[in-house]
């Protein structure tokens, strides 16, 4: 019963093939099996996970099942969950647990679905590659000396593996959607404020929004029907009505237009992920659709523009960890200064550090407006980019990633270089535009991804446009040796 | 060299909302600590805040009274810095887009003159928790129940030239929020507190000198003494040859004096930015003139109306509409008495009298109004003199009952038989004949002077009851027939 998607899996619990509890154990046992592979999971929740399965299959029975009701989820470990540890995979929170539930769990919960655990990611979110996390890295299940991409990676890994059928991740900069590019997944970045942030452990407000990670554009589509909506806790969270995702996933393509911008193509781009992403291209034209060239004049602003806005934020946002009423303390501190100095010396990785000085710094008096406020007008130029492109075209495509799975500590050494690993996904996230990435080939023997990029709400449009392509094709069904 | 002081004055009035400004937790003063903070006030990671309207409608309320331009567009921002009370790390307050734009009041000098302060802005924003240094042996507690009520901080232009002024301004302003009824004005509980901006110049010169501000003063008498020894202190500085550094003081009420909390080059970069959680608050014209249309009678409006209807004068209608339960309280006694200068008398007189040696506030004053106002008739209709009715007014605070009650009960009754006061008065004439002798041979325009003499005897044979009007008359009758 394992290795299937949700779709297979909840037909089997609908057809009383296997019950929730038969399902959740055999998840349970694979992961309590294999992760020390992975290092996948930061907390299994085994004990919470069966008693869920217990509950989903009493619901079944009493004829109160939803779609969801006993699918087993993985949940990255930065949206808290109540009575268990919420780590954001820092040492800053390895002894924090949350007492109250994060919008989107609380929403899942109530549909029913089983929570396997918590998953590995990069600290507080900020990563390409899952190096950073206080847990340890995180490896590809495709090459296990290669990182699974970040920060949601433990998500990534934990799909590719086997250990879980799906899992929520969070994309600030294409958190969802480059490791679901390095391995062979499907990943949905919603627009900004379709899905509630409350909950969710802010690295940078403005960019952070939470979606599905899955093995296909219909499990992300059924976990989209629980998580989009509008969340009264949440101010920047919308209140337009939210659609069955998974009514309109057959739309025939024909007479969909793409747009493909000639920035996402230039030279530096690898030619084996250029030319797997033009065989892609081909393939929706055979479905039906058009294609052509559109120009993103601003794209190479996006990288500089926003390693200066998410890190403001992230250095606000990260404020509230000074060890005066939760998470790590200093031992002893001699005075206050000290405890702040040390506590957050301590508790805090290298690249969290690093991220929280170049915010302070851009937000200081006197460079404000030479970095922030500069970096907030190229947003906007990168929106109306995107506004514009997005009037003439229905979609947007391109790679998700200039580069497939790199090696674990390749790039490490050089930020720059890891920030360059979002060039193409970080744009949206400055946009709020929605974008999903989706298996389609691969190269050297590893998966590459194809971005998908929609206007504002048109999540809908993209999980039709992605499921119709996986209708036709069979990358996404393709796993990693073993698995 | 003749001396300018200069001030300027930032008042922080505490919101009368039921719940905080970011969070539904309540807000009443008092509780046990950290009772009356939820998640978002802990500043547990993943919270959000979502802006509680009633403060927005509360400053509008104090906008539009003083007759200020209201941001149809303002926004939150987050001022950064680190503090133990201060649990996400920043506060949320208004820097660049405030709510309240440019407004005045005018304030009344004591030589009867009227002066126009400006107010520059009034924002939005949270009150910090409270750090608990007593009960901790080398420790200090916070307690958050304070963290998120909402401010209205009203900032005024540097307009005030003496201690004096800045007291009326601060009373102005208070009186117009509590009337308003958006601040319970309670300054001993932190309700209504004020920052005092001072620096002095000499006379004549157009630049200001060097300032220092001085935090959290919550009293009118205090702000009056700090500002007078802080003003004093700078004179003494400066005409020793000395210059003020600009930097941040408190009072010490205790020893009468300000001392240097911080200077400016230990003051924080703040780091303001725009708050990426809360969305702008929008508001139109409609929603402006409902909340004009709404507003309450205010002081300056009340002032004028008890000069008009009741003859009262200037002073009299200022001191009495400044305060609202102490308007409301005149209004009923002048209702049940018809006698508006008497009520004003007596309410500004014996009543405010007994409140302040009692310390009690008006709002829950021993005698009620009604109590008052029938005491008056019955001093109008000659029942009881005033003198008498002083001794019904002690009765009346420390026993209760009303005026007919206890002049029944203590034989009070002015006695008005004219057989009963002529008897009296010729008792008094016989046995003061020195007295007689002096007013016979006293020419016939100072008799009348004299005529007190004998009045103040007849009253003191009656035990006060003999009616004035009628012991006075018959006894110059009397001494005039002797001439």
């Amino acid at each position: 019963m394992l290795n299937k998607t949700l779709a297979e899996l909840a037909k089997g619990l609908d057809q009383g093939e296997f019950s929730s509890v038969e399902l959740t154990q055999a998840y349970l046992d694979r992961i309590n099996k294999e992760d020390s592979r992975y290092n996948s999971f930061i907390t299994v929740t085994d004990e919470l996970a069966l008693r869920q399965a217990a509950d989903a299959d009493a619901m079944r029975a009493a004829g109160q099942a939803t779609a969801m009701t006993g699918l087993p989820l993985a949940h990255k470990d930065i949206f808290c969950t109540q009575g268990v540890r919420t780590s954001a995979g820092s040492k800053m929170l390895d002894n924090f647990v949350s007492p109250y539930d994060a919008t989107i769990i609380r929403k899942f919960n109530a549909a029913g679905t089983v929570s396997l655990g918590k998953t590995n990611m990069d600290e507080f979110a900020m990563g390409s590659s899952n190096e950073s996390s206080f847990y340890g890295a995180c490896k590809n299940p495709w090459d296990l000396d290669r990182v699974p991409g970040g920060s949601s990676g433990g998500s990534a890994a934990a799909i590719a593996a086997g250990l879980t059928p799906a899992a929520t991740g969070t994309d600030t900069g294409g958190s969802i959607r480059q490791p679901a590019a390095f391995c062979n997944l499907t990943g949905l970045k919603p627009t900004y404020g379709r899905v509630s942030r409350y909950g969710m452990i802010a690295y940078a407000s403005s960019l952070d929004q939470g979606g599905p990670m899955a093995l296909t554009a219909e499990d992300a589509a059924m976990m989209m029907n629980v998580m989009a909506g509008l969340d009264p806790l949440d101010s920047t969270s919308t209140d337009k009505a939210v659609p069955d995702y998974t009514a309109s996933l057959d739309q025939p393509l024909s007479g969909l237009k793409i747009g493909l911008p000639k920035e996402f193509f230039a030279e530096q781009l690898n030619p084996e992920i250029a030319a797997t992403v033009q065989a892609a291209i081909k393939e929706y034209e055979a479905l039906g659709a058009t294609v052509k060239e559109v120009s993103l004049p601003n794209t190479a602003l996006s990288v500089p523009a926003y390693y200066i806005i998410a890190p403001s934020e992230a250095s606000s946002n990260l404020s509230r960890f000074d060890g005066v009423r939760y998470g790590y303390r200093c031992e002893e501190p001699k005075d206050l200064e000290d405890m702040y100095k040390r506590t957050r010396g301590e508790g805090f990785g290298t690249e969290v550090k690093r991220r929280i000085m170049v915010g302070t710094y851009a937000l200081s008096e006197g460079f404000y407006d030479a970095y922030y406020k500069k970096a907030q007008q190229i947003r906007r130029l990168i929106q109306q980019d995107f506004v514009r492109v997005l009037s003439e075209v229905d979609v947007i495509m391109g790679p998700t990633t200039p580069t497939t799975a790199f090696k674990l500590g390749e790039k490490t050494s050089d930020p720059v270089e890891m920030y360059m690993e979002d060039i193409f996904t970080l744009s949206l996230n400055l946009a709020g535009l929605p974008g999903m990435s989706i298996p389609c080939g691969f190269s050297n023997g590893l998966p590459v991804g194809l971005q998908i990029i929609g206007n504002y709400f048109a999540e809908e449009k993209l999980l039709n446009v992605a499921h119709k392509f996986q209708q036709a094709t069979d990358w996404h069904t393709r796993k990693p040796e073993g698995i | 060299m003749e001396w300018e002081t200069v001030i300027g004055l930032e008042i922080h009035a505490q919101l009368a909302t039921n719940t905080k400004i970011f969070s539904g937790a309540s807000t009443a003063f008092g509780a046990e600590p950290n009772t009356q903070a939820c998640a978002v006030d802990l500043a547990l990671p993943g919270t959000l805040p979502v802006f509680n309207e009633s403060a927005l409608r509360m400053a509008v309320m104090f906008g539009t009274a003083i007759d200020a331009e209201i941001g149809k567009v303002s926004v939150f921002d987050r001022k950064n810095y680190f503090y133990p009370d201060l649990p996400k790390g920043y506060q949320t307050s208004q820097l660049f887009y405030p709510i309240v734009g440019k407004g005045h009041v005018d304030i009344e000098l004591a030589d009867g003159s009227t002066k126009r302060i400006g107010v520059t802005r009034a924002h939005l924003e949270e009150d910090a928790g409270k750090s608990l240094h007593e009960d901790f042996a080398n420790m200090t507690g916070i307690d958050l129940n304070r963290a998120g009520t909402p401010l209205l901080e009203i900032v005024s232009e540097p307009d005030m030239r003496s201690a004096e002024e800045a007291v009326a301004y601060v009373k102005k302003i208070h009186s117009l929020v509590t009337n308003l009824g958006i601040c319970d004005g309670n300054m001993a509980e932190g309700s209504f507190r004020c920052d005092c901006n001072v620096s002095v110049r000499y006379k004549g010169e157009e630049k200001f000198g060097n300032r220092t501000e001085t935090k959290n003063i919550n009293s009118f008498r205090f702000i009056e003494k700090a500002i007078k020894g802080e003003v004093e202190r700078q004179i003494d500085i400066l005409e020793d040859g000395g210059s003020i550094t600009q930097e941040t003081r408190l009072y010490d009420a205790d020893k009468d004096e300000t001392r240097s909390m911080r200077s400016k080059e230990e003051a924080n970069d703040y780091r303001y930015f725009p708050c990426p959680d809360l969305l702008p608050i929008v508001i139109d014209d409609e929603y402006i003139d409902t909340i004009r249309q709404s507003l309450p009678e205010l002081p300056d409006a009340r002032q004028a109306r008890f000069i008009e209807a009741y003859s009262l004068s200037e002073y009299d209608a200022g001191v009495i509409s400044a305060y609202k339960p102490m308007s409301d309280f005149f209004e009923t006694v002048v209702q049940v008495s018809g006698d508006a200068k008497l009520s004003a008398n007596w309410v500004m007189g014996e009543l405010a009298k007994h409140l302040n040696q009692n310390d009690t506030d008006i709002s829950v004053s021993p005698v009620t109004a009604d109590q008052l106002g029938g005491l008056l008739l019955r001093i109008k209709d000659n029942t009881i003199s005033g003198n008498i009715a002083k001794k019904v007014f002690e009765t009346m605070w420390s026993e209760g009952g009303t005026a007919d009650e206890i002049i029944e009960a203590k034989g009070l009754k002015q006695v008005t038989d004219s057989g009963a006061i002529e008897k009296i008065v010729d008792e008094v004439i016989a046995a003061n004949q020195k007295q007689v002798e002096q007013y016979i041979a006293a020419e016939p325009d100072k008799r009348g002077k004299m005529i007190g003499f004998f009045m103040g005897q007849v009253m003191k044979a009656s035990g006060g009851k003999a009616n004035p009007g009628q012991v006075q008359g018959v006894m110059k009758k009397k001494l005039d027939s002797l001439c």
